[in-house]
């Protein structure tokens, strides 16, 4: 049976968040947290592969204690466990300490029901680098296999995978010995509505919470941002373009006037044959 | 870690078929400038199959120096021996900068090495300085959910890694028959021990749109406000044989393709003329198109932001100034049609 493992975050929903306009940041309070969209479709995937070959699902997050929703949502998508990871020796984690303690945590699942695949989002919509997936994977030492757009077999008897990469001009076709990490893409696939019955047991579900102290074998100078060798240094707002001028007069003046700014590069357009 | 080890400044250089891809070359560019900065000497990482021949062009567009690894075990890209070559090279050569383009490649192979080396890496950076003193890599990038630009920093480790978003750097003049020393690697390094196989490589025939290679490009926002009147925008760079861009918003509405999309995720792009009609201008969305020659907006809202980051713009609203313009321009050209038969 195999054992599928998606990664997922919960992060903020950047498309609700409010700016502060004196400050330029965000006000994280007035964003709902959301299970990152990409990840909506890595659980989908798992759960696809799990109903064709058979075998469980579990999902895993490092995040504060209200990521328990996200989880709970992967449950209604149709994931079977869910594990968090929990503890403020992880906050601040850049993309090296996250691909650390997320893959602690998953030696620690393998202990029990080892993994032959793990499937994360092509990226996060905060974090937004796409690194923490082959991070993973490096740590794992397992082949780490990004811009999938399709999982055409999982052969777990003969222990290799067969997906298609994406490429900005097409796709390749790509055989993985398993385990390994695919990334993928949202084009992969749809997210349905969630089941009735997946709903009901997403509600009464309590995932495992895990701190530092439940992983194995953990250094702690690699956690958080202790264990981050990248730091934001500053935090500014772009120098403002001159801005341009805003043309006068009513409508048709300020077309007119804009017709003749534009076709300053007549050689761009090519005058229609018209009869 | 000994910093006084690590000197120069390098560019994975991203090839496929025997050509070099365009962000490499850009890269050069900005990498120029940081080496020249320190000192010290800009080098290609060059990896694949039958690929010494393109030593020459790199040292055209800036580098002094290539290190090559041209076997047949990296006649496709697969991370495993990618990482293992570039590993390889660093640890031998200690590098203080690598860059790589943001494409799927570069992130691909930057994320493995920065996970083995270990050190800080920097995604879709879009500005990049060094501290001249000291070597210290300032990767700037667009942050998190607002308009603002993050500086950062990987103060304790060395290589200091960054992808950078493609169309952003400036690639220089090639100066023909300028020199440089290619330098040939090799690794031991066996099929058997690669745990993926590229069995197909499929190349897409329907004609995709390539928005990063238009001249004209129309983008429409959220203010065309439904997929009916986003219809507009396809119409006036129909007239001016543009092509149609969006912003992120309008992409997620699902009134037109990802493929649209202008800026941090999505493409950038340097037209000749770029139209952001409905947009209002998130530093997100600036970022992906303002290097265009001529940036021309149209916005109901004198505040939007959209109007300082343009050339020229009209306040006022889309559904009265563009169905004019398309008449205007249509009239217009049938003009210079008949003063050009007059002409001869
Ligand atoms: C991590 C991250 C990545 C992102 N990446 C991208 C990206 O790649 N590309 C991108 O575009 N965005 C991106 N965004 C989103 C970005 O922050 C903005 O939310 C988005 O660009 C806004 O789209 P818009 O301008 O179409 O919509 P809005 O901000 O809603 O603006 C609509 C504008 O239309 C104007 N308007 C309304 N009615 C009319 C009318 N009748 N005539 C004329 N004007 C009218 C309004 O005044 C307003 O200025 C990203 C955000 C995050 C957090
Ligand atoms: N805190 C986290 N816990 C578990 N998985 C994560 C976490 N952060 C990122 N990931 C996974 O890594 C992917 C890429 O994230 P990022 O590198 O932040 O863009 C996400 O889509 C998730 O699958």
């Amino acid at each position: 049976m195999l054992h599928i493992v998606a990664c997922i975050k919960q992060v903020p929903d950047t498309k609700i968040i409010k700016m502060n306009p004196k400050t330029n940041t965000m006000d994280r309070r007035t964003a709902p947290a959301i299970l990152n969209p990409y990840d909506a479709h890595a659980v989908e995937e798992a759960v696809r592969i799990r109903n064709r070959y058979g075998g469980t699902v579990s999902v895993v997050t490092m995040g504060p204690p209200p990521a328990v929703k996200a989880i709970k949502k992967c449950i209604e998508i149709g994931a079977d466990e869910g594990y968090l990871i929990t503890d403020r020796r992880f906050a601040g984690a850049d993309t090296l300490a996250t691909s650390y303690a997320v893959t602690k945590a998953i030696e620690k699942i393998s202990k029990t029901n080892p993994v032959d695949l793990i499937i994360c989002g092509k990226m996060s919509i905060d974090g937004d680098t796409g690194q923490v997936g082959p991070g993973i994977a490096r740590r794992l030492d397992i082949p780490p296999l990004t811009s999938v757009n399709k999982v055409v077999e999982v052969n777990q008897e003969q222990g290799y995978a067969i997906v298609h990469r994406k490429f900005e001009d097409g796709h390749e076709v790509v055989q993985s010995t398993l385990p390994c990490l695919l990334s993928v893409e949202k084009t992969i696939n749809e997210v349905p509505y969630s089941s009735f019955p997946n709903m009901l047991k997403a509600a009464k579900y309590e995932p495992h919470i895990w701190s530092v102290d439940d992983l194995e074998n953990v250094d702690i100078k690699q956690l958080g941002l202790k264990g981050s060798p990248t730091i934001v240094s500053k935090v500014w707002t772009p120098s403002k373009p001159e801005g341009g001028t805003l043309l006068e007069g009513d409508a048709k003046e300020q077309v007119e006037q804009l017709l003749s700014i534009i076709l300053e590069k007549k050689e761009l357009f090519t005058v229609k044959e018209e009869s | 870690m000994d910093f006084q080890d690590y000197k120069d400044v390098w560019v994975f250089i991203e090839e496929k078929d025997g050509v070099i891809a365009p962000v490499s070359l850009e890269l050069l560019g900005a990498g120029r400038k940081l080496a020249d900065k320190r000192g010290s000497e800009l080098a290609g990482v060059l990896i694949g199959e039958n690929i010494k021949h393109l030593t020459s062009t790199l040292f055209e567009y800036g580098a002094d120096i290539v290190y090559v690894y041209d076997q047949p075990i990296f006649k496709h890209y697969r991370t495993e021996s990618f990482m293992k070559a570039l590993l390889h090279c660093s640890n031998k050569y200690k590098p203080e900068i690598i860059l790589y383009g943001a494409t799927s490649t570069g992130k691909d192979l930057a994320s493995a090495v920065a996970t083995d080396l270990p050190t800080g890496l920097t995604a879709d950076t879009t500005e990049l300085d060094v501290e001249e003193d000291t070597g210290l890599l300032l990767a700037s990038r667009p942050a998190f959910g607002g308009n603002i630009m993050a500086t950062i920093l990987c103060k304790k480790y060395r290589p200091q890694m960054a992808t950078v978003r493609a169309k952003v750097m400036k690639a220089l003049a090639p100066v023909q028959g300028r020199k440089g020393t290619v330098i040939e690697e090799h690794i031991d390094l066996a099929e058997e021990d690669i745990r993926t196989k590229v069995l197909e490589i499929v190349k897409e025939t329907t004609k995709k749109v390539r928005i990063d290679e238009a001249d004209i490009i129309v983008a429409g926002g959220k203010g065309l406000g439904s997929a009916e009147g986003f219809q507009l925008i396809h119409r006036l760079a129909e007239t001016l044989g543009g092509v149609v861009g969006a912003s992120r918003d309008v992409v997620e509405a699902g009134w037109v393709a990802h493929a649209h999309q202008v800026g941090q995720t999505g493409v950038t792009v340097t037209p000749k003329i770029y139209f952001a009609i409905g947009i209002s201008g998130a530093i997100q969305h600036i970022v992906g198109m303002k290097n265009a020659g001529l940036i021309i907006a149209i916005n109901n809202d004198s505040e939007a932001a959209i109007f300082e980051a343009c050339h020229y713009g009209i306040v006022g609203d889309a559904f009265e100034i563009v169905p004019i313009l398309i008449e205007g321009f249509k009239n217009a050209l049938t003009r210079e049609e008949v003063s050009h038969v007059r002409e001869v």
